[in-house]
């Protein structure tokens, strides 16, 4: 049988070998190449100089202010965003006529592109082209960027995280509810103890995406803030871009300060994957 | 009647929560094409704005055409990869099967930055530097660890009396992915090439460090540009108007595909 026949295993599989060894493998290997060399944008390889890139990157003067406004973005985005899916879910879990519209107007934002939302608001927050009334600043300060983009954020992703709720809330059998009303248990009490532990699977799912993404944010930066006010709102994967492409055109720093967000990612989602773990059993 | 009452004050609070989702896609339609100072629509109604795109540079319509081909070409790759490679995993026994498929699914773990700067240098050296073919070869190992876990699930849906029906019948592997179980994973198919579309499509970081010929950006670049154009000064009008060709493919695609896309969430839940 060809299940037991490995030439003609590996024949199948070699598209997804070469891809993966291409661009994924030999990037990976050049990148640790290029954190340990000074490597300039146009200049090209000049060398090894390890470890000067990675202490040039952490002795950046905007890479503490950027990890910090990163991860201070991360948790307001993920609490807020979370919050309100879990609420726009528990409004439309019934099925009627008038729920499936509510959900098509949530699940709509989700279906642009993430640089298309920043561009739609960018225009809706401009002071020439914004239809709410008064000269209101969105972007003028470091606060009201940072919750302008937080609302770009919420608009574009809680109806995606809506329906990712909606699937664990239709996954809990009817038959635990009904026990709950018969042993007198008031609305509160059956989504404090029945619905909320019972959804965990769905909510650990939803914060380790939301906490994900939001750590690497670029588009919605650079296309609504550009970084502003003052460098205010750089986040980290802004930081690796501008170090590489704008400015200081050095792609060995580059390489070694994305090589620190790989490690800090990789270290948060282990740890994500354990506290959430944990909790279940 | 009184049920209706009762239910008035739900129905306003969810009708309002709809209109704050619906508006900005409501207002970015109309403001494109209602008059507004400092763009060429500056007195009454009409298409001005996307007049201003169609003239832009190398004009929207190349833009169109460089986001159609990026789209398409990562749709073609994403789907042959991971249609061979999903048959692979899913119906073979090869030395390496779990090494590859768990780098594979690797991919995911990786931020996009700290991929796309080797890349950059990388697509330099084989020649593909600011080559549309590059940015879909690059577009689609992104999407890699989705559709080839995707299809390995949909072949290993089948079943196997069914393969092995084909197998002794005469046919070789190769014709019994082509007769029995391409046709039979086609929902697969569908979701994989579309989530690779939408996703070309709507990329801004990839392109934004791989591609640097303005002639050859995909749309979300070119409007981004855009609103540099003159002297600084930012055509919001035309930014509204970008933003409406941007999103309409995707919004239409959305709601014709709405019922397959969310019924696949929820099949997905009832079998975890």
């Amino acid at each position: 049988m060809a299940k037991a026949n490995p030439a003609a295993g590996w024949a199948y599989a070699t598209p997804t070998a070469l891809f993966v060894l291409v661009f994924f493998v030999l990037p990976i290997l050049l990148v640790g190449r290029m954190s340990v060399s000074d490597w300039g944008l146009f200049a090209g390889n000049r060398g090894w100089n390890a470890p000067e890139n990675f202490t040039d990157a952490l002795e950046n003067r905007l890479f503490w202010p950027a990890v910090w406004f990163t991860v201070k973005y991360t948790v307001v985005t993920t609490v807020i965003l979370l919050g309100l899916a879990l609420g726009l879910a528990l409004l439309v879990q019934e099925s009627s006529r008038w729920t499936s519209f509510l959900r098509t107007s949530f699940l709509v934002p989700s279906a642009l592109g993430l640089a298309s939302a920043s561009l739609l608001f960018y225009a809706l927050y401009s002071p020439q082209a914004s239809p709410f009334p008064g000269q209101i600043s969105f972007l003028g300060t470091p606060w009201s960027a940072l919750w302008s983009t937080v609302a770009l954020i919420v608009w574009r992703f809680a109806g995606f995280y809506m329906l990712l709720l909606l699937v664990g809330l239709h996954s809990i059998p009817g038959d635990v509810y009904e026990a709950a009303r018969l042993d007198g248990a008031s609305r509160g009490q059956t989504f404090r103890h029945v619905t909320l532990p019972l959804l965990r699977p769905s909510l650990a799912l939803c914060t380790i995406l939301c906490v994900t993404g939001s750590l690497l944010a670029f588009d919605q930066f650079y296309i609504l803030t550009k970084g502003g006010p003052d460098n205010s709102t750089v986040t980290i994967v802004q930081l690796v871009y501008n170090v590489a492409f704008q400015g200081q055109n050095n792609l060995g720093r580059a390489a070694a300060l994305s090589i620190v967000v790989l490690a800090a990612l990789l270290i948060v989602n282990v740890l994500q994957f354990r506290g959430l773990r944990g909790k279940e059993s | 009647m009184s049920r209706l009452l009762i239910r008035t004050p739900q129905v306003v609070l969810t009708g309002g929560l709809a209109i704050v989702f619906l508006f900005p896609l409501v207002w970015a339609s109309l403001a494109s094409v209602s008059p507004q100072a400092g763009t060429r629509q500056s007195d009454g109604w009409g298409f001005g704005n996307y007049a201003t795109l169609a003239t832009y540079q190398a004009g929207i319509g190349q833009y169109i055409l460089n986001s159609t081909a990026i789209s398409l070409l990562t749709v073609a790759f994403t789907l042959f990869a991971s249609v061979t490679g999903g048959y692979a995993f899913a119906n073979f026994r090869f030395p390496g099967r779990n090494a590859l498929f768990l780098v594979t699914l690797a991919i995911l773990m990786v931020p996009y930055a700290t991929l796309l700067i080797p890349l950059y240098v990388l697509l330099n050296s084989l020649g593909l530097q600011n080559s549309l073919v590059g940015l879909a070869l690059v577009l689609s190992m992104f999407q890699l660890p989705f559709a080839t876990f995707m299809m390995r699930i949909s072949f290993e849906a089948v079943p196997d009396e069914l393969r092995e029906a084909a197998l002794i019948d005469g046919c070789g592997s190769f014709r019994a992915l082509l007769r029995v179980l391409l046709p039979a994973a086609k929902p697969g198919l569908v979701t994989v090439g579309l989530f690779a579309f939408l996703a070309a499509w709507n990329d801004f970081i990839t392109p934004l460090v791989l591609i640097s010929d303005s002639d050859k950006m995909p749309l979300p670049l070119a409007v981004a540009n855009l609103r540099g154009q003159v002297m600084g000064i930012v055509d919001y009008g035309a930014t509204e108007a970008g933003v409406v060709v941007l999103a309409l493919p995707c919004v239409v695609l959305f709601l014709a595909l709405q019922r397959h896309y969310v019924r696949g969430f929820m099949s997905g839940a009832l079998k975890g």
